[in-house]
């Protein structure tokens, strides 16, 4: 099975080919438009910031080669942000794949909620193949300081400050806010989910 | 809900655990990888490296090292010691660490931590932070705790924050290695200044602590090294205990 992993200017990449690594696939790491394109599974991850990795996808037309993707495609944290419409972080106009749905920035005026969220915490009201044999409130690890809002595309919905939305799902686009990568056994499971759709 | 971590911190020496008391005396916990493993496998939320001897030639075996952890846990890690510039995280995140700990190199150069954050994202920048009462405040000391400064610790957590740090783990040098208790007023202090997260290091000694910690300082991680490398307190008994005591755990 060819593996690609979305090279852009956003970190963890690292951290993703290890996680393959260990349950056993072997990925390649590009920007190259036509592997990306015939690859069988395509991971697009992310850790950064959404107006200047959007401005990197355009410039090598990354963006419209994420969008016309027909194969499984799996966005991490701010991978998953910007197949959103938009995000409040800088104001970013993102890929649209989840059409309407909006990045909010988490807010608080009360301790004891520390922005990013940082940490292990509950993925429930799983949907679909994704989250096969995963149990309802399995821990995932979250780092981020911006939330998907509740929306009509949600496989997975998480508790910080409010309710929001940590997982999508539209035709092969998947997005997860959470780390599997570094989500200990769960979270290989749910790679090795991806990668059987 | 999101819990609170338990986070077992692995000093490495040549590439071997080491675990000082008061950070002088050494003694020989094991291999690191071995250790990392166990401790995933017993349900370590996760982990810090500190590479305490941390000099240049010494550096590409740390690399090694951290790729070597990379290839077997599955949980995020931090690495530290050392790390002066870019170039140093940029190895060590392509090696496969998650994040990395500054603590001297930011105190000589503050704009080291605005450095990396833009670089790299806050998300894999922790500041490590010393701290020690000296005439009854709490300053900052450096270079693993042999040099004071007349920097107050609440000053620089709050510092290090707006410059980016995505969390602080901040270590009482009067509790370190003593196994009476974190000190629970100075992470308390920081904790509720700063809106990223605190991790309250040294002085773990009992399970009770750890409720203490969390549940008086309002830290949001707690990290120990000797009492899980000679296992006098277990992961899992450690987790159960703190789920008892109706603290948010990953179990």
């Amino acid at each position: 099975m060819n593996v690609v992993i979305v090279k852009y200017n956003a970190g963890n990449i690292q951290s993703v080919l290890f996680a393959l690594e260990r349950i056993g696939v072997k990925a390649t790491v590009t920007d190259d438009k036509k592997l990306i394109q015939s690859a069988d599974k395509v991971i697009f991850p992310g850790v950064g910031e959404a107006s200047t990795a959007m401005k990197y996808l355009k410039e090598r037309e990354l963006d419209k080669v994420i969008v016309s993707l027909k194969q499984p495609v799996l966005g991490i944290c701010l991978g998953m942000q910007l197949l959103c419409d938009y995000s409040e972080e800088n104001n970013t106009k993102c890929l649209g794949v989840f059409e309407n749905v909006k990045v909010r920035r988490f807010t608080t005026t009360s301790t004891p909620f520390k922005i990013p969220q940082v940490g292990w915490n509950t993925i429930a009201s799983l949907k679909g193949k994704l989250f096969s044999s995963i149990e309802k409130n399995t821990y995932c690890y979250f780092v981020h300081s911006y939330y998907a809002e509740v929306n009509s595309f949600s496989i997975a919905a998480t508790h910080y400050i409010q309710p929001y939305c940590s997982a999508l799902q539209k035709d092969n686009f998947y997005g997860v806010q959470f780390h599997p990568e570094k989500s200990a056994k769960a979270g290989e499971q749910i790679l090795k989910n991806f990668l059987t759709i | 809900m999101l819990t609170k971590r338990i986070i077992p911190c692995l000093d490495i020496k040549d590439g071997r655990t080491v675990k000082g008391t008061n950070f002088i005396h050494l003694r020989d916990a094991g291999n690191p990888v071995e250790l990392a493993v166990r401790y995933c496998e017993e349900g370590a939320d996760e982990l810090v490296f500190l590479d305490i001897t941390a000099t240049t030639e010494k550096r590409k075996t740390l690399a090694k090292l951290v790729r070597e952890i990379a290839t077997h846990i599955n949980i995020p890690f931090t690495v530290g010691g050392g790390i002066n510039t870019k170039e140093d995280v940029s190895v060590l995140l392509e090696n496969g660490a998650d994040k990395i700990s500054i603590n001297t190199s930011a105190v000589k150069n503050p704009e080291l931590i605005n450095e990396l954050a833009k670089n790299f994202g806050s998300q894999c920048v922790v500041v490590a932070i010393d701290t020690k009462i000296i005439d009854g405040i709490s300053r900052v000391v450096t270079h693993g705790g042999r040099t004071p400064t007349e920097i107050n610790t609440t000053d620089w957590a709050k510092e290090v924050a707006d410059r980016g740090a995505g969390e602080i783990l901040l270590t009482s040098m009067e509790n370190d290695g003593t196994k009476n208790g974190f000190a629970l007023d100075i992470t308390k202090q920081v904790s509720n200044l700063v809106n990223i997260p605190v991790i309250a290091s040294g002085g773990a000694g009992k399970m009770e602590h750890f409720t203490s910690v969390f549940k008086l300082a309002d830290a949001d991680a707690a990290l120990a090294a000797s009492i899980f490398h000679f296992s006098e307190i277990s992961i899992p008994d450690l987790k159960r205990y703190l789920h008892d005591e109706q603290i948010a755990v990953r179990l």
